[in-house]
């Protein structure tokens, strides 16, 4: 199965993307390096000076990290369970979005761990958790789910890459240096695309597609119960766990849109990224922002309703524009209401307005991630009394913010490296034209 | 320059403190030593020992007082055995004098923003009257907090204590947030008198404290040992607060000694936010008959103190406003 000289232009047009980097790539990836040294020196002065120098205090114990973690995780575990979706009902269009799909799964899971570490008081003491691990708390559900997701989702996509690397070692003309040649000789493991091999590799990519989704949704449920375990009015609810899955879905599918449109803009992919792609992922973010919304008022009404005292206490804090009022209302506008009203309505709907609505979207929810976290810390059974206001008002340091600015950083980072290495896009899954969707397991008549 | 004399003034005073725990060790560690004392009252029998001052003395016996040591590692995890400690707290006798806390935070060696026991001022409703709420860890029978500990560093003890193990603790904060009551701490930066390397770490003293790590009232499982009463117990001069072992069906303020069962039928004893489920172990009896109003224990407090009660004492003023 040789591919036909059409085809071949496919990797190409991408082979300069992965060739000797021009003066303005290095000034983006210096300018990134900058923000994670940014990163590095806070780092350094919270383990010198110790927690005190955040803004978490005795009661607010957890600040914008866990925050920044349940955001990356949850970017990540959408990303992994929209591409494992994809693939297994061979959605023709999702293909070319498969890469950056799989890229946000593997990259936010690999950050995200990060920031939990940088909650724990003693990282020294790391090892304790697996020589004194206690089977009953959620924090080692969460080390083992976040552990097997990290497995599956590297092998997932190492899977979904092997074509690529056949492809590119079989391309003599490709001017890079010759460790990248060794590399990809060494990654794409013998690879012919001969039949038999074909074979396998599709069977193997559905097998851990049909793992992958069962466990994203796990492993962020499990996330969500760290929370909703705790008797706490706000995180204490049965609904936290699909509130959660579908918050990120709702993120992911967010973030992919501002994905595709810069990769669209840099790398002029508009044959491949279609207006098409915006609108598609444009009605799925309508329906998860329904989903989205419907969750959020049941959430709050049922809170509301019955007016418990603490519960109503933190309702307060949520309508109280001195306390957490603007941040609400900006937070539940934009990411209930406003891809209905953008994307909803044709006469605003465009690539741009798209983007700039998933943009919002993702900071909405950033926010929303706030909401969930420090107002429930801040109104505990027990009113806080403290004379102190930094001890009953969480707000975030610098050190905080530059290790947040860091993580984004690095995540950035991470995508322009393995656009050097790979196509964003899936070239051999794009030059394999066939329209016929394709079952591995059929039963032969 | 200071600092250099600082440090040699706490290694003499260091120095001075290993000798008297050393000298006390050696003579009273262990069984043998109770069963001399036993002898030599009768005969009254001397005793070397090494003062302060490195020179030997001798000291009758029967004034040496038996000095147990603090369970360490394995053996704190298990609890004295057939005790079940409790505590009761009188709050028609609270006045928030803050003895408690002031004595816990010498007893523990803890700076004075870290409270191990906590007053706050309660206001049940419109109607009721506003009263003082001292409020230690209650050492649940159901504890959250040892629930959700990834390592087991905060465990149960068979003598009712939650205590933690500050060498094991990882800092994640997790029981901070899984207590409903709010009474656990964290040690958010380091202090001088976490460094006390010749004070052997116990999780009964819970000193020394380390960076990095959680800590809580420990119900002075130390004192116990030693036939003596926890510190804020001790101190409290209205005698608002009671401890006691459930089996002994006996509690005390140090002055009178109660029946714990009968103080609690009789004066509707009650355990705070009994419907959570946590089965606390500090009991409370309600504020009637109050020996004196509230306002009293505003009275001593800075006024930065006093902004700590905002929250109750607004609502006081603009109840007062409105007519009633």
């Amino acid at each position: 199965m040789k591919p036909d000289n059409k085809n071949k232009n496919l990797i190409n047009e991408f082979t300069p993307f992965l060739e000797r980097p021009d003066k303005v790539w290095f000034l983006k990836i210096s300018v990134l390096f900058l923000f994670i040294a940014i990163g590095f020196y806070a780092f350094y002065v919270q383990v010198k000076k110790g927690h005190i120098v955040t803004g978490m205090r005795d009661h607010v114990v957890w600040g914008i990290y866990i925050i920044n973690f349940i955001f990356f995780l949850g970017l990540s575990y959408a990303g992994a369970l929209i591409s494992c979706i994809f693939h297994l009902a061979r959605i023709q269009w999702g293909k070319p979005l498969m890469r950056m799909l799989e890229m946000t799964a593997t990259i936010s899971l690999v950050i995200a761990p990060v920031y939990i570490l940088l909650c724990i008081g003693r990282v020294d003491r790391l090892h304790h958790l697996l020589i004194y691990a206690r089977i009953q708390s959620p924090i080692t559900w969460d080390v083992i789910a976040i552990v097997t997701d990290l497995f599956f989702c590297f092998v997932f996509l190492y899977f979904t890459h092997i074509r690529d690397f056949a492809r590119l070692r079989d391309l003599p003309e490709i001017k890079v240096s010759r460790w990248r040649k060794r590399l990809y000789r060494f990654l794409a493991l013998g690879y012919r695309n001969t039949p038999e091999q074909a074979k396998y590799l599709n069977q193997a990519l559905d097998i851990m597609a049909a793992i992958i989704i069962p466990t994203s949704i796990i492993a962020y449920s499990l996330l969500a119960w760290l929370f909703g375990m705790n008797l706490r009015p706000g995180w204490h609810s049965s609904i936290f766990a699909p509130y959660f899955v579908l918050t990120a879905v709702y993120s992911g599918i967010a973030l992919l849109i501002v994905i595709m449109w810069i990769y669209r803009k840099v790398y002029n992919l508009e044959k491949y990224i279609t207006i098409e792609h915006f609108y598609y992922l444009g009605f799925v973010l309508i329906i998860l922002d329904l989903f989205y919304g419907y969750f959020t008022f049941s959430e709050y009404i049922t809170e509301w309703y019955n007016s418990q005292k603490t519960p109503t206490l933190l309702l307060y804090k949520f309508f109280n524009f001195s306390e957490y009022g603007g941040l609400f209302i900006f937070s539940n506008f934009i990411a209930a209401f406003l891809p209905l009203i953008i994307i909803g309505i044709p006469w605003f709907r465009s690539v741009k307005s798209i983007t700039i609505t998933s943009a919002l979207v993702i900071v909405a929810l950033w926010i929303k991630r706030y909401l969930i976290i420090v107002p429930t810390l801040e109104t505990p059974y027990i009113p806080i009394q403290d004379n102190r206001a930094e001890w009953v008002h969480y707000s975030a340091t610098w050190v905080e913010w530059a290790l947040t600015l860091a993580g984004i950083a690095t995540f950035i980072l991470f995508f322009i490296f393995s656009s050097k290495i790979a196509p964003i896009i899936p070239v051999s899954a794009m030059e394999d034209k066939t329209k016929k969707i394709k079952i591995f397991y059929h039963k032969k008549n | 320059m200071a600092k250099k004399r600082k440090k040699s003034k706490s290694s003499r005073r260091k120095f001075i403190r290993t000798g008297i725990t050393l000298g006390a060790l050696t003579v009273t560690g262990s069984g043998i030593v109770s069963s001399l004392a036993k002898e030599e009252e009768q005969d009254s029998e001397k005793i070397k020992l090494l003062n302060q001052d490195g020179k030997l003395v001798e000291v009758a016996s029967s004034k040496i007082k038996l000095y147990h040591k603090p369970a360490v590692s394995k053996k704190a995890r298990k609890g004295i055995s057939g005790r079940k400690f409790v505590m009761v707290i009188d709050l028609s006798k609270c006045g928030n004098a803050r003895k408690c806390i002031d004595s816990c935070q010498k007893g523990h060696n803890l700076a004075t923003d870290q409270e191990w026991i906590r007053v706050h001022l309660m206001k049940d409703n419109q109607q009721s009257d506003p009263y003082w709420f001292p409020k230690p860890c209650y050492h649940c029978d159901n504890p959250p907090c040892v629930k959700v500990c990834p390592v087991g560093a905060t465990f149960k003890r068979s003598d009712n204590c939650v205590l933690i193990d500050v060498n094991r603790c990882i800092g994640c904060k997790f029981c901070i947030s899984a207590c409903p009551y709010s009474v656990r701490i964290f040690n958010w930066k380091d202090r001088y008198s976490y460094r006390e390397k010749d004070t052997d770490y116990s999780p009964e003293t819970s000193v020394p404290g380390q960076v990095g790590t959680v800590g809580k009232c420990d119900f002075c499982p130390d004192k116990s040992r030693n036939g003596e009463l926890p510190y804020c117990i001790s101190s409290c001069p209205m005698g608002a607060l009671y401890f006691g072992d459930i089996n002994e069906d006996t509690i005390t303020n140090g002055d009178e000694t109660l029946r714990f069962k009968k103080t609690i039928e009789e004066r509707a004893g009650y355990r705070y936010l009994e419907e959570l489920g946590t089965e606390p172990n500090v009991y409370y009896l309600p504020p009637v008959d109050r020996m004196y109003p509230f306002e009293r224990g505003l009275k001593d407090l800075t006024e930065e103190q006093k902004a700590r009660y905002n929250n109750v004492i607004s609502k006081l003023q603009s109840d007062n406003e409105t007519g009633q």
